[in-house]
């Protein structure tokens, strides 16, 4: 999977993309959000509050528990402030 | 016609050829532009990130929900991304119909939705630091009422 990271999401991880394996045992986006504030201080802080990360799947909004597959592109960002 | 640009833009630029046909008989226009909301020259830049490709994909989605719900001859929006100073402009929307209803609702349709659904984000630069602005829940509800 391409993982990309913006805004406070990015700043706090210290990377604005990544390709994973789809982790074992992440089924969805809810899952691979959990997997991720374990591996390390910067996506811990990032995904402190899972409730308040927006997700894309492919360049679409998605819920949480839209289930992931392994050549997903998946973007991670707070709600969007633009206009 | 949607455009997506670091680069400064000149509002009256963009619309000087906007609109040009007999059949149009109203432009609604919107510019958002950067303010310092508290004034005393507090904010100093603001800089806007995006999603290059989703951003360019959702507001083209916009443009065809407001062609689907209006009669509207022409849709413009321009917005900007990268840093910028008080003043500067931010995004403009116009839009172009035989009457003005069509035109007026069309504009405000887009201008709100565009706040919550283009993923851009904005980090302002003030004297007391950098900070991400966090989003609005009014402009939820401005959104929202589009959607009934």
């Amino acid at each position: 999977m391409k993982l990309l990271y913006f805004a406070w999401v990015r700043t706090q991880i210290g990377k604005s993309h990544e390709e994973i394996a789809k982790p074992e045992g992440v089924e969805t986006v809810g899952d691979l959000i959990a997997h991720l504030a374990g591996r390390g201080a910067g996506y811990a802080s990032a995904f402190a509050r899972p409730q308040t990360i927006r997700a894309a799947i492919n360049q679409d909004y998605v819920q949480h528990d839209h289930v992931l597959a392994a050549t997903d592109e998946v973007a991670l960002f707070p709600p969007v402030t633009g206009g | 016609m949607i455009r997506i640009t670091a680069e400064p833009f000149d509002p009256s630029r963009e619309l000087a050829s906007f609109g040009q046909d007999p059949a149009i008989g109203a432009i609604a226009t919107f510019i958002g532009q950067v303010r310092d909301e508290h004034g005393g020259g507090n904010l100093m830049a603001l800089t806007l990130e995006h999603y290059p490709g989703m951003t360019e994909r959702k507001l083209a989605e916009l443009e065809d929900d407001a062609r689907a719900r209006w009669d509207l001859s022409q849709v413009l929006i321009v917005h900007r991304h990268g840093r910028m100073e008080v003043g500067e402009t931010i995004v403009l929307v116009a839009t172009a119909s035989g009457h003005r209803q069509a035109a007026l609702e069309a504009c405000q349709f887009l201008i709100d939705r565009l706040k919550t659904d283009a993923p851009f984000w904005k980090l302002e630069e003030t004297k007391a630091g950098n900070h991400w602005v966090e989003a609005k829940t009014s402009d939820d509800t401005a959104a929202d009422r589009w959607r009934q």
